[in-house]
């Protein structure tokens, strides 16, 4: 008995020493962002400047992300959705409005990346990355390249494709391929897209998420859809490989920090949106990462090759064709009967 | 009244961790909302009926419980020999081959399963070994057989322990006897070993089977998401559609499924009041 009591105090000072441990004062922020999508040492840097500490949590998925919101409890100050859920998000009143005279730093962000139907304003949401969804290839295992989303069905690229394994880009893959907007909302355009896509799969060597750059690196594969971010790196990793645009266009996507609406702290949430928005900050985080930087003024301090990179900063002329996601939650269930089917088919 | 005590612990761990959320399933299967708000949730049986209705969902239910099947049986063919060996040696020997068995469970199940990329992928050991011998390399991966490998390459160890713990603690003197009166090794086998043993199969068989059944991890991994799985459509349904009830039914299909073919399998176990390593 004596020795059980003994266990017992042990275990309860060692809570309160968690406990005391975790009750600092210092003010805090609660950042919600993708994996591996930052450069650690900012924080620290936002630490040390401001004097709030930074609670930093990831996520996989922009559904995943919009559970977490949805359900509250979780109280983030700031999180990195993409366009289309931020088009969810502030049309279910979960976001509230940023300040904009606390987020100074907004000017700095390239007109071209502000105003876009998910957030027309920009009333609730600062770009974070933007970038396209391309071809990636390597020059060494193929005699002919590729250049269109229908090349992706040619006989002579079996068992050399990897395809993107998410519902709508995928499916963005097969509408743009028939000539239809990315963001159908028609059932039959989309059971076409389905139709091609079962087709396609015979040619197709995987289906794959984050594993794509690993194997394109390696060399499993010739082919594979890419987000252009990602293409920066797999090309730092492996110079035979290629990033093109296809002809028939492609999707435009934007990552960017808005604020929820249960956050406990919209001060430091706005302070921290102002602090990644800065160029010097915002250039440390594209030079880690490799994703694409909306503000001019950051791109200037990366080095003048990435600046240069079509593929992290495409010409206008290149993305003339281009098209941002729309939220379709009220057709998502044919959506996911849809990707069910080309999933499933054998 | 003082064991009481005890277990209370252990009743708060069930009902925290066990109870609420199987009936967090139940509830969300039957039941359809807009959000996630539980006052909000609407009795319903679409999407059971959205289940049963389309012969998508049913044919990737039954290509999981055939492959599930197969490496179940595979397990059981490898599995079992491997048990009946060990459990022969001398304790000192046993106990480090089975430890041996084990070893590699220590690591992460994810990491042994991404282990078999590096084997068998286009530029893996075995195709470096093979070109190097002037053959063309081979696709292993991204097919059925590759799932099936990663499936009894991972679920291996839980069929060789509970048959391992039973055969190893069946008195040598029923073995004895039965060769005092006449039995040849095969019979004894056949007649003694083996239907002593049957409580360890159906534990390993159960335990092999649930895990392999509702996998989406090596599906994934090792199959390039060609063809999904019903756990593929499930983590499907939370983590990229959020449609929580429509998972949730899925899940609670197979959860029934499970339940009826482990009493389809308990049936057969005459042995379960027996000899340690039952599951129920």
């Amino acid at each position: 008995m004596k020795r059980n009591s003994l266990i017992v105090l042990l275990m309860v000072l060692l809570i309160s020493i968690f406990i005391v441990g975790c009750g600092e004062d210092k003010p805090k922020v609660n950042v919600y962002n993708w994996g591996d999508y930052i450069d650690i040492d900012v924080l620290d840097q936002f630490e040390e400047e401001y004097g709030i500490k930074v609670v930093y949590d990831t996520f996989a998925t922009n559904e995943d992300l919009y559970v977490k919101i949805l359900q509250g409890g979780s109280n983030y100050d700031v999180v990195f959705p993409s366009d289309y859920m931020i088009e969810r998000m502030i049309k279910e009143e979960l976001l509230v409005k940023i300040n904009k005279n606390n987020v100074a730093n907004i000017k700095k962000v390239g007109d071209q990346f502000l105003n876009h139907s998910y957030d027309p304003n920009n009333e609730y949401s600062v770009p974070y990355m933007w970038g396209t969804v391309g071809i990636i290839y390597n020059t060494a295992m193929l005699d002919d390249y590729p250049e269109s989303w229908a090349d992706l069905w040619d006989e002579k690229y079996k068992g050399q494709i990897i395809m993107y394994n998410s519902q709508r880009d995928a499916l963005a893959v097969g509408l743009r391929k028939l000539g239809y907007s990315l963001n159908s909302r028609d059932e039959r355009e989309l059971e076409e897209a389905k139709v091609e896509l079962i087709k396609q799969k015979p040619l197709v060597y995987a289906y794959m998420g984050d594993e794509i750059k690993d194997a394109m690196i390696s060399g499993e594969a010739a082919i594979a859809v890419v987000y252009s971010g990602d293409a920066v790196y797999m090309k730092w990793q492996n110079p035979d490989l290629e990033y093109i645009i296809p002809s028939e266009g492609t999707n435009l996507w934007f990552d960017a920090m808005v604020i929820p609406n249960n956050a406990q702290n919209k001060d430091a949430a706005e302070k921290f949106i102002d602090f990644m928005t800065r160029p010097d900050i915002a250039a440390k985080n594209a030079e880690y990462i490799g994703y694409s930087s909306p503000i001019p003024e950051a791109v200037a301090l990366l080095d003048k090759e990435v600046q240069s990179d079509p593929v992290a900063y495409p010409s206008d002329e290149d993305i003339k064709n281009t098209e941002v996601f729309n939220d379709v939650i009220d057709v998502i269930h044919i959506y996911d009967r849809i990707w069910t089917e080309i999933m499933s088919a054998e | 009244m003082k064991l009481r005590r005890f277990t209370l612990p252990y009743i708060l761990w069930l009902i925290v961790f066990i109870v609420i959320p199987l009936l967090l399933v139940v509830l969300y299967a039957f039941t359809i909302s807009d959000n996630h708000d539980i006052l909000s949730f609407k009795f319903n049986l679409d999407n059971l009926k959205r289940f049963f209705s389309s012969p998508v969902y049913i044919q990737v239910l039954l290509r999981s419980i055939k492959l599930a099947f197969i490496s179940t049986l595979i397990c059981l063919i490898i599995g079992y020999p491997i048990a009946y060996i060990i459990s022969r040696e001398s304790p000192k020997k046993r106990n480090t081959m089975i430890l041996m068995f084990v070893i590699p469970m220590w690591m992460n199940f994810l990491l042994r399963t991404y282990a078999w990329l590096t084997i068998l992928g286009r530029n893996g050991i075995i195709n470096i070994f093979i070109s190097k011998l002037g053959f063309e390399a081979l696709n292993f991966l991204y097919n059925d057989n590759a799932v099936l490998l990663g499936m009894v390459y991972n679920f291996l160890p839980f069929m060789v322990l509970p048959i391992f713990s039973v055969l190893s603690k069946i008195e040598m003197n029923l073995i004895e006897a039965a060769e005092d009166l006449g039995a040849d090794k095969t019979i004894t086998f056949i007649k003694v070993i083996f239907p002593l043993s049957l409580s360890g199969v159906m534990t390993g068989t159960s335990m092999v089977f649930i895990p392999a059944v509702s996998t989406f991890i090596i599906s994934s991994l090792l199959g390039g998401n060609k063809s999904s799985l019903i756990g593929n459509l499930i983590e499907q349904q939370f983590m990229y559609t959020g449609d929580w009830h429509f998972g949730s039914v899925m899940s609670i299909i197979l959860m029934v499924f499970i339940l009826i073919s482990i009493a389809v399998t308990s049936k057969f176990d005459k042995q379960k009041e027996g000899e340690g390593g039952g599951l129920w």
